[in-house]
């Protein structure tokens, strides 16, 4: 008898009392949490070459990172070809596609340029994430190595690291980031305490209210006429 | 195009074997009257409306069959609800984002088929067949289940959630920018989920003690990674495969999406493929470079996971707006990632006094709640505002408090309260008041 087939077994017999003819998940008792411990035993184990094909994430501290190098100067040459048309030849972006160059000293402008180096807190990020999901439309088909390549020029060009650079499994984990120190965790329980406090309801403004801006002025709705075509 | 174009031959026929020449002739001159287009508001006060005067092609000619329709679609004079993009946004579409016409719905549940997409490699096209969801690192055992294995799972749940994008409002941090109640608050959706509890999932691979964080990913062009931490994976998220009674819809993850209610709907990753435990975060690409809130001094939260209690008044905004002096209603939608909507206010003098709403329908936890006030419009111009608080005592700030706190460049977590300004002829705008 299956391990699945006891526990409905199980189940069955327990319920059985309170009239249920059919086997339920077990309910925990009246103010205990519930104790999920038993076993279904749906699925199969996965083999090592299996979550070897999808386990891909790199972590900060390089934990993920697979074997392998790129430099500086392969990485310039694979940009180019792979990379450039939509992000520009020095990453500077065509179009609104995204900036991945400069922008340093200019998050606390009227207009920050978030990029590589400027913002991203992890060289790894940069890595996992055109492993995983560039170049745009044909995921998947550099190799590592091709990766940690263009990951280096991507570095490169943001002052992160030397012309003579070489960025490999062996040091992905080490390079610093120029903003790593600027992110800190969700505190608006704290920062934002204020914001429960029980409201006005009358009589909680003084003087006229006057329209201080119109979106109608700036006129970037789309038309809502126009969408698109519905059969 | 006259009604009777739509009408199938074979009805046609079957109308004048049955009714002979005499029907024929009455439904030309119904046809004729059809085309006409009677306006109600141009009828001469004492005069008979002749939509009821008059015999209706609708109310003569047969109709279509059963089989016209084997999934039927809205009404063909329902042409506006539909999902709107904004293109300039984006450069391109396939990694972008449209947006559910709020506006133009009521109650609290989204139809399958208006839910705002929201894709970073377009949608994937998965076969049922060929999915298999993965379970590995810190865990006792790492499983491989697929379609079929994740249904035969006992203790299957329904739940009711909204899934709202971080980035909803995201365009008026630093003022009224657009034009529309779709564009400024419709990246969310509120929808039945079918499916069973991570927890379940988690258990049967057994969890170690030092795995403490989860990292679920898609499997579509982007593979999406969200870091999840082990408190919230045990506690209500779901994987989930139905979405009001039926499969999920391809553009919203089918076969298999994690649910994270209350949560960015970004975390809520879609065509879920592998979840991995390990006992730190990934700082993946759409949790450090993106979704992460700029403040005014340079630094940036992370891991802003829950949404923030919000509401907005749907109608009248400005695809809404009013027609009609004397009584009308105003309705809304109210929501917090924090638990249950309790009260929602709403002013129509710019927030100087304030009434509470009416809440109908349920007022559920980490799920969209309709209100509603009924009144009586004279003219004058209006400034609307709508207020939502929820169980925990918060309360939604306006967007002037929020600014105080984040800046203009947070882009993510705009619950600011939004103002249209309903002018004497009844147009409405957004915007932006003292």
């Amino acid at each position: 008898m299956s391990k699945f087939l006891k526990l409905s077994l199980a189940f069955g017999l327990a319920t059985a009392l309170s009239g249920v003819a059919f086997s339920q998940a077990p309910k925990p008792a009246a103010g205990k949490p519930a104790a999920v411990t038993a076993k279904v035993g749906l699925g199969r184990a996965a083999l090592p070459e299996e979550i070897k094909a999808w386990d891909i994430d790199v972590r900060p501290d390089g934990t993920g990172a697979p074997v392998g190098k790129g430099t500086v100067k392969q990485g310039e040459e694979l940009f180019l070809a792979q990379c450039a048309s939509c992000h520009g030849e020095f990453g500077e972006a065509v179009g609104r596609w995204p900036v991945l160059v400069g922008g340093r000293g200019s998050l606390k402008h009227d207009n920050p340029e978030k990029t590589v180096g400027s913002y991203w807190p992890d060289a790894s990020t940069a890595f996992d994430y055109i492993r995983r999901a560039m170049p745009f439309g044909n995921a998947r088909s550099l190799s590592d190595d091709e990766v940690y390549a263009i990951t280096a020029f991507l570095l490169n060009m943001n002052e992160v690291v030397k012309d003579d650079f070489v960025l490999s499994n062996e040091n992905i984990g080490k390079v610093k980031m120029p903003n790593a120190g600027a992110f800190f965790d969700d505190d608006r329980t704290t920062a934002e305490k204020h914001f429960w406090t029980a409201p006005c309801m009358k009589n909680c403004k003084t003087g006229e209210v006057k329209v201080t801006g119109r979106a109608r002025v700036i006129d970037v709705t789309p038309d809502s006429k126009t969408g698109p075509k519905v059969e | 195009m006259s009604v009777q174009d739509k009408t199938p031959q074979m009805s046609r026929r079957g109308v004048l074997r049955a009714a002979g020449l005499a029907g024929a002739a009455a439904a030309a001159g119904g046809q004729a009257l059809a085309q006409a287009k009677i306006n109600p508001a141009k009828l001469e006060p004492g005069k008979p409306d002749p939509t009821i005067t008059d015999i209706q092609d609708w109310n003569r000619f047969l109709g279509p069959g059963v089989e016209a329709a084997p999934y039927g679609k809205p009404s063909r004079f329902e042409k506006e609800t539909i999902r709107r993009n904004v293109a300039w946004l984006t450069a391109g579409t396939e990694s972008s984002i449209n947006f559910t016409p709020i506006h133009e719905l009521d109650g609290i549940i989204t139809p399958n088929g208006v839910c705002f997409e929201r894709h970073h490699g377009g949608v994937a096209e998965v076969d049922p067949a060929q999915h298999r969801l993965m379970i590995h690192g810190l865990v006792d055992k790492p499983l491989v289940f697929t379609m079929d294995d994740l249904k035969r799972f006992p203790g299957r749940i329904n739940r009711p959630y909204f899934l709202e994008c971080a980035a909803n409002g995201g365009m008026e941090w630093k003022g009224a920018q657009l034009n529309g109640v779709q564009f400024t608050h419709g990246m969310i959706h509120n929808v039945w989920y079918t499916g069973i509890p991570l927890k379940t999932l988690l258990n049967e691979a057994g969890v170690k003690p030092n795995g403490k964080w989860v990292l679920v990913e898609g499997a579509d062009s982007a593979a999406m990674t969200r870091s999840i931490p082990i408190e919230k994976a045990l506690d209500d998220c779901l994987v989930t495969w139905a979405m009001n009674g039926e499969a999920l819809r391809a553009e919203q993850g089918y076969p298999l999406r994690i649910v994270v209610p209350g949560w960015e709907g970004n975390m809520w990753v879609k065509w879920l493929r592998r979840i991995e435990i390990g006992d730190q975060p990934w700082a993946q690409r759409e949790e450090t470079s993106k979704y992460t809130d700029l403040l005014a001094d340079g630094r940036a939260r992370r891991h802003t996971w829950v949404m923030d209690a919000k509401s907005v008044v749907t109608n009248p905004s400005p695809q809404k707006p009013l027609k009609h002096k004397g009584p009308n209603v105003l309705s809304g939608l109210a929501w917090s990632g924090r638990g249950a909507i309790t009260r929602v206010d709403v002013s129509i003098d710019g927030g100087k006094n304030w009434q509470t709403a009416r809440i109908d329908g349920p007022a559920l936890p980490l799920c969209l709640t309709r209100f509603y006030v009924d009144f009586d419009w004279n003219g004058q111009e209006l400034m609307v505002q709508s207020r939502a608080m929820d169980s925990t005592g918060y309360v939604q700030p306006t967007k002037d408090a929020l600014r105080k706190v984040r800046g203009l460049n947070s882009i993510y977590h705009n619950n600011g309260i939004q103002t249209w300004l309903v002018r004497a002829n009844g147009e409405t705008e957004n915007v932006e008041i003292s």
